[in-house]
């Protein structure tokens, strides 16, 4: 069945069911709401996400009408809806603190808003039911709001603010006060009441993970403003700044300057430093005994920008390389340096040969002469950037990073399910050396906290597919974990 | 039992009696047989009934009880509206001063009150009469009302109102069948409290009334001036099971509110955050 995609955002010719436009909301001198424009559409399930207090709430009432924009205007269905009464508006809220009726049952509490509508006792009954029945609350029509558990007055909350079927639907942290299992339940309750009924639902709520669950697109707020707007996944996978990629979700922040990557081999070329360092930085950090002491930040910038090599040209066997370092090192001495000037080897390279017989079964490809990576499809692309993070440490390589930002001080975001952990090399453009501090284990996965040679730390994670899975990895551990070159999103500062 | 030494009983008892023995001396002389009321001669009820059979008084009790009825069910209405604008309205200009002159009655010396609506009255040519002395006791009462009432209200949440206002009630709706319901046990005990006022003012009364509307304490007073009769000792302890019967019901009533108020507000509203 060919199913079109829900996303009538990208549809120039779709109206907007809310706009804000330039909204701004002061209370007295404080300004709650900042220049606001937004458009949500029909049917939409529109999440408002954002630590407390920048404004989620008073955006909701702003739109249930119990408060006026001091500035700009709300057009519901294109209509400017300020100055139209609570009462007379199409949309209804469900509050943030249920606001049920204390006096009045919970068959009564879903009926108010119909009986207001003056329909006819026989249509409001069944009408009643069907959200009893919506909702699972049948068996406790006849009690009142004290009389139910926690879970259950959420529902009534929501079964009333549902009944009149509102062209719009507001919920303010409707499940905040829920447990875990009741709140993901829910969660998908509420798609599916979404489904069948094709109320536009804005959900406000401050945990990510509801946010990612249930709406067809997030916006995230900061101090009355908003920060991005867009799919969940967009949210996750491409947060414009370091604010939202901090807010949503676990996030490896990792500071740095950045530095644009040649494009191709040729430029590869021009790289005018004179003789390149040939200890590659991360093997310094493992031996610093071999690490040349006066290699400086110009001469990794040089060997980082001659990384993207013709393949044609001669390089060191990554075996023979290993055989020296490990085995031939006391009798022939220290390798001398580079005296064809042969580019640096890649940092897949690196990683290989530093430990090559403990490494993942991949690295078997990987062993081959570096040639072959021309063939690989995982081959390591020009362009992008590498970020300088710490000094003496490898820079970190982000080929999907902006070349215009050259110089800049820039943040990688890196999600850590996205940053592989294992004893030996990984076989990565990206591979760090460090040491287990903590790990945390959370039956399904477990995030380990490792400390970097500067100190910093950066968290991998991985998912326990196997009963007791990576249990060799421990506190304290010397460990490697490794990124591609788009794993993380470059952001600046 | 510690704390309980004979210092603190002694205080205790004296300080009972202080309140009390007057009007126990009072109840007790109204079952008194005899005319003269401080010697005992029996008891018995008889001026009890002579009492119902004067029509004089029968007829100020009358007066009396349309007074109270009639100023607290007003003073209950206003001193509630009152309440509610104070509460809801938030900040607006003379706030303060609003709030300040509801209130202010409260402490007003009640010969100020009563002077300045004679005055009021005979510069606007009112007659006076039971009319008069409704308005003058609404007047008064309804600062208590509204003391109670917006007591109970401020921790009325205002999310109730705004969710019936947001299900399409007006805002009279919202307040009928919503706010209304909720603080109806506040409102109660402030008729009581408005009703009890009344019935037993005898100063603002005594300023406002005119030929043909004399209530009861006025007509205790005035024929207490001849002579204490035990036909008034029965009256007083009359009043005085009635005022009881009202200040016990009305602090019942908030008492069994407020345990209500809080177990179905945990209940109807959580913790927002
Ligand atoms: N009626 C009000 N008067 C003054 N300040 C308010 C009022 N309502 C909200 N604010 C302020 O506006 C900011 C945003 O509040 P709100 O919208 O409730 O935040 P949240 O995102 O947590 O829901 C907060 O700093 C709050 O203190
Ligand atoms: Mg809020």
């Amino acid at each position: 069945m060919a199913q079109t995609v829900f996303a009538p955002w990208e549809d120039p010719e779709e109206k907007p069911l809310i706009e804000f436009r330039n909204v701004t909301k002061r209370f007295g001198e404080f300004v709650a709401i900042d220049d606001l424009s937004l458009a949500i559409y029909s049917k939409e399930f529109f999440a408002l996400l954002g630590p407390s207090g920048c404004g989620k709430t008073t955006m909701m009432r702003m739109l249930a009408g119990f408060e006026d924009p001091s500035e700009g205007a709300i057009l519901l269905d294109g209509r400017d809806i300020s100055g139209v009464p609570p009462n007379r508006r199409a949309v209804n809220m469900m509050f943030q603190s249920y606001a049920l009726f204390p006096h009045l049952s919970v068959w009564d509490n879903i009926a108010f808003g119909l009986k207001r509508e003056g329909q006819p006792k026989d249509k409001i009954a069944a009408r009643v039911d069907e959200m009893l029945r919506l909702t699972r609350l049948n068996k406790f029509a006849t009690r009142k709001p004290h009389q139910i558990s926690g879970g259950q007055r959420q529902r009534v909350a929501l079964a009333r603010s549902l009944a009149k079927a509102p062209k719009l639907l507001l919920l303010d942290e409707p499940l905040g006060a829920l447990d875990r299992k009741l709140r993901e339940e829910t969660q998908f309750e509420l798609m599916d009441i979404q489904e069948k009924t094709g109320t536009t639902f804005v959900i406000v709520t401050h945990d990510q993970e509801e946010a990612m669950t249930v709406a067809s697109r997030v916006a995230v707020m900061d101090e009355g403003r908003i920060v991005q707007v867009a799919t969940p996944s967009v949210i996750y996978e491409a947060p414009i700044s370091v604010y939202v990629a901090d807010f949503i979700g676990d996030v490896n922040l990792v500071r740095g300057t950045a530095r644009a990557r040649p494009e191709t081999p040729s430029v590869a070329a021009e790289a005018v430093a004179g003789p390149t360092a040939p200890e590659p930085a991360a093997a310094a950090a493992v031996a610093p005994n071999l690490a040349a002491p006066e290699q400086t930040a110009s001469e990794r910038s040089a060997a980082e920008a001659a990384l993207p090599v013709d393949p044609r040209a001669p390089q060191p066997n990554a075996l023979g390389e290993w055989l020296h370092d490990k085995v031939l090192f006391p009798i022939l001495g220290r390798r001398k340096p580079q005296q064809k000037l042969l580019p640096a080897p890649s940092p897949q390279e690196r990683a290989t040969s530093d430990r090559p017989q403990t490494a993942p079964p991949r690295d078997a490809a990987q062993a081959k002469p570096a040639p072959a990576h021309a063939d690989d499809p995982d081959a390591l692309a020009g362009g992008g950037i590498v970020i300088d993070w710490a000094e003496g440490q490898p820079p970190v390589i982000a080929t999907n990073g902006d070349a215009a930002l050259d110089g800049k001080p820039v943040v990688l975001a890196l999600r850590p399910e996205k940053v592989s952990i294992g004893k030996a090399a990984l076989d990565m453009p990206n591979t760090l050396r460090g040491k287990v501090i903590d790990i945390a284990y959370l039956g399904n996965i477990s995030t380990y906290h490792v400390q970097l040679a500067d100190g910093s730390m950066i968290k991998a994670q991985t998912a326990n597919t196997r009963r007791l899975s990576r249990r060799d990895i421990t506190w304290e551990d010397e460990v490697w974990v490794g990124f591609s070159a788009t794993a993380g999103v470059v952001l600046e500062e | 039992m510690r704390g309980f030494s004979w210092f603190n009983v002694t205080s205790l008892t004296l300080g009972f009696a202080f309140l009390y023995l007057p009007m126990i001396l009072l109840v007790f002389y109204s079952f008194n047989e005899s005319r003269l009321v401080t010697v005992w001669a029996g008891f018995s009820t008889k001026w009890y009934g002579e009492l119902l059979r004067d029509a004089e008084f029968l007829d100020a009790a009358w007066v009396t009880l349309k007074v109270a009825v009639l100023s607290s069910t007003i003073a209950t209405v206003l001193g509630t509206m009152a309440a509610h604008v104070l509460i809801r309205a938030g900040r607006f200009p003379g706030r303060t001063l609003f709030s300040g002159m509801i209130y202010a009655p409260l402490v007003m010396p009640e010969v100020i009150t009563g002077l300045s609506l004679l005055l009021l009255f005979i510069g606007l040519n009112i007659d006076r009469g039971v009319f008069t002395v409704v308005l003058a006791h609404t007047t008064f009462s309804m600062c208590y009302v509204s003391v109670v009432v917006s007591s109970r209200l401020a921790t009325f949440d205002r999310a109730l109102e705004e969710a019936a206002l947001d299900l399409g009630a007006s805002p009279f709706q919202a307040f009928r069948l919503v706010t209304l319901p909720i603080i109806a046990p506040a409102v109660i005990s402030g008729w009581l409290l408005a009703f009890t006022l009344s019935l037993d003012d005898l100063v603002i009364a005594s300023f406002t009334t005119g030929p043909g509307a004399t209530t009861l304490p006025i007509k205790i007073f005035s024929a207490v001036r001849l002579g204490v009769s035990p036909q008034i000792n029965a009256l007083s302890t009359l009043m005085i099971a009635i005022v009881a019967v009202g200040v016990i019901t009305a602090s019942l009533i908030s008492k069994r509110g407020a345990i209500r108020q809080a177990r179905e507000e945990q209940a109807g509203l959580r913790a927002t955050g």
